[in-house]
């Protein structure tokens, strides 16, 4: 495999019931590189995006993180279902940032942060801190350490959430629609952090309705629809130039 | 109608109240509900006072040495029930929606046999266990006599903990459920395992629901190891019973309970607050009403 090829998918397929959500959907993600996800409600956006991370188990398919194949173990022609503890090492190189935040209420923007570290990576409390606070820093939050979710407006609830996902050193940050649940007025300093993040060369799968984000600051973007890929390519492409009629139609009804 | 003709109004204008006197509603409902019952109540007293009630019996006996080795005992059953309860209601809890078939089988079986029969049964049962397993322990390793380890305190233990787990584990699933999944999935993003996601971020967020039931649990479970009287455990009921079997005082040793069992129950109460404030820290309507 392709040593910058961070994330590969290869046709994952996902039943609820007998209702396909995702249909032999194929991706690939360089390492530094922003992947969009664009396309309509239901099409299986969020469905991939938490096959990324086991939040849901696959039918069939297969997802590779850093050469390494997610949620099975090969051992000869043989797949096994990993433990739950090899699940959550897994889980650890991967960050999500989710559409309502789900920040924990009972810890304050700080706690959030230090959390993953110190529970689950062994990390000393003091340098977690001292870390926690260098991104409160640069998500622009540093006067909002010790203020607990309730206490923060959307904006700056997502902007810890992300600080949270980056605390916990990713090869990779899953975001999904991290500014739909935002007031209008609030999106600009979520994007503005993702693009910060984008420019420190972080790998980002990137769900989004953000159009103007996309065009900016994606590399690639992936049109998908009932399941499917319908169309993806560099962003700059798809998003003028789009080769399917579907996604010419869904770019145009987006922008207006 | 303008701003500038407002303000050129008249004083006399209609819209010109800020002079005239404010008249409070009368809640005439409510003193006639007062007076009913302050006449009650001054019945209420009487009746006890001119009653059969020797008060001296009830002054001395209120911290006589059986009294209080039976409050203590009391008190001491209550934290161990209750610490038993909390615990198997806990793991019961955990157990019913682990996913897991078995495990949720043995949980919904648990919860159906030990809700199904009375405390007071249960008790007893546990009481006569050596009728139907006359040993305990691993043959050749070690081996009691059941009659020797089921004390009065181990049965009760057992007979109130047990049921107990039953109910509180409902109490805590409830709790459970009341977390949204979202936080659920936080955790799981940031590699958390099971049981380390439900100590450090489920179970904290759950028991802001979980202390008031919980609560309302213990302050019944001060009461209902009165129900260990019945197999010789001499908690505060017991003691206060064997004295009045010899001197007779039935009311009067009956109202020197009530008055210890009424005192925890206020301090529990007041105890349930500040564990209530705790757990709620980082939630709006908590802090806006401190
Ligand atoms: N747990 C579930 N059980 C049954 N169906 C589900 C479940 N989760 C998702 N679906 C269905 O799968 C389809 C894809 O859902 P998904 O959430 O991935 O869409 P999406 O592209 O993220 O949409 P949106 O833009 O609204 O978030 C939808 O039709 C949804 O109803
Ligand atoms: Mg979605």
């Amino acid at each position: 495999m392709n040593q910058d090829i961070l994330v590969k998918a290869i046709d994952v397929t996902k039943n609820y019931g007998t209702f396909r959500a995702l249909d032999k959907v194929s991706l690939e993600v360089a390492r530094g590189e922003v992947s969009c996800i664009i396309g309509p409600s239901g099409s299986g956006k969020s469905t991939l995006l938490r096959c990324i991370n086991l939040l849901e188990r696959m039918d069939s398919g297969a997802i590779w993180v850093k050469d390494e194949l997610i949620g099975y173990r090969r051992d000869g022609n043989n797949l096994h279902e990993i433990s739950d503890a090899e699940i959550s090492r897994q889980r650890q190189r991967i960050g999500m940032v989710f559409q309502r935040f789900n920040l924990f209420p009972h810890k304050t923007a700080l706690e959030n942060i230090i959390e993953g570290p110190v529970q689950v990576l062994g990390e000393p409390v003091k340098e977690a801190r001292d870390r926690a606070s260098a991104l409160l820093e640069r998500v622009g939050l540093a006067d909002k350490a010790n203020h607990y979710p309730s206490e923060l407006s959307g904006g700056q609830q997502q902007r810890v959430a992300i600080a949270r996902a980056m605390g916990m050193r990713p090869d990779l940050i899953l975001f999904d629609e991290p500014t739909s649940a935002l007031d209008p007025e609030l999106v600009s300093e979520v994007l503005d952090v993702m693009r910060d993040l984008a420019a420190s060369g972080m790998t980002m799968i990137v769900v989004t309705h953000e159009l103007g984000f996309a065009r900016n600051v994606a590399n690639t973007v992936t049109f998908m629809e009932t399941g499917k890929v319908v169309e993806t390519g560099l962003a700059s492409e798809v998003l003028s130039t789009p080769k399917s009629a579907r996604t010419a139609e869904f770019i145009k009804a987006v922008r207006s | 109608m303008n701003v500038a003709s407002l303000a050129t109004q008249p004083a006399d204008s209609k819209y010109e109240i800020a002079h005239l006197k404010l008249v409070p509603k009368r809640h005439i409902g409510r003193m006639i509900a007062a007076g009913v019952v302050l006449l009650l109540f001054a019945g209420l007293v009487r009746a006890f006072s001119v009653g059969q009630i020797e008060w001296s019996y009830v002054r001395d006996f209120l911290f006589a040495p059986a009294i209080l080795a039976g409050l203590y005992n009391t008190l001491l059953m209550t934290v161990a029930a209750m610490g038993l309860g909390i615990v198997l209601g806990v793991v019961i809890a955990i157990m019913r929606i682990s996913g897991n078939p078995v495990l949720s089988s043995i949980a919904i079986g648990y919860i159906w046999v030990f809700r199904g029969a009375p405390a007071l049964l249960q008790l007893m049962l546990w009481f006569n266990l050596a009728l139907i397993f006359p040993t305990l322990g691993i043959p050749g390793l070690f081996e009691f006599r059941t009659v020797d380890v089921m004390t009065p305190f181990v049965a009760a233990v057992l007979g109130l903990g047990i049921s107990q787990g039953a109910y509180t584990s409902e109490v805590v699933r409830s709790g459970l459920l009341s977390v949204d999944s979202g936080q659920y999935e936080a955790a799981r993003t940031i590699g958390m395992k099971q049981m380390m996601m439900l100590r450090r971020i489920v179970l904290p967020q759950a028991m802001r629901v979980m202390v008031p039931p919980v609560g309302n649990e213990v302050i019944g479970m001060v009461k209902l190891t009165s129900l260990a009287s019945v197999i010789q455990y001499s908690e505060i009921l017991h003691n206060a019973q064997i004295i009045y079997f010899a001197n007779t005082r039935v009311l009067e040793l009956l109202l020197v309970a009530s008055f210890w069992y009424l005192l925890v129950v206020s301090v529990l109460s007041i105890g349930q607050h500040y564990i209530e404030r705790y757990f709620g820290r980082g939630s709006k309507s908590i802090r806006s009403s401190m």
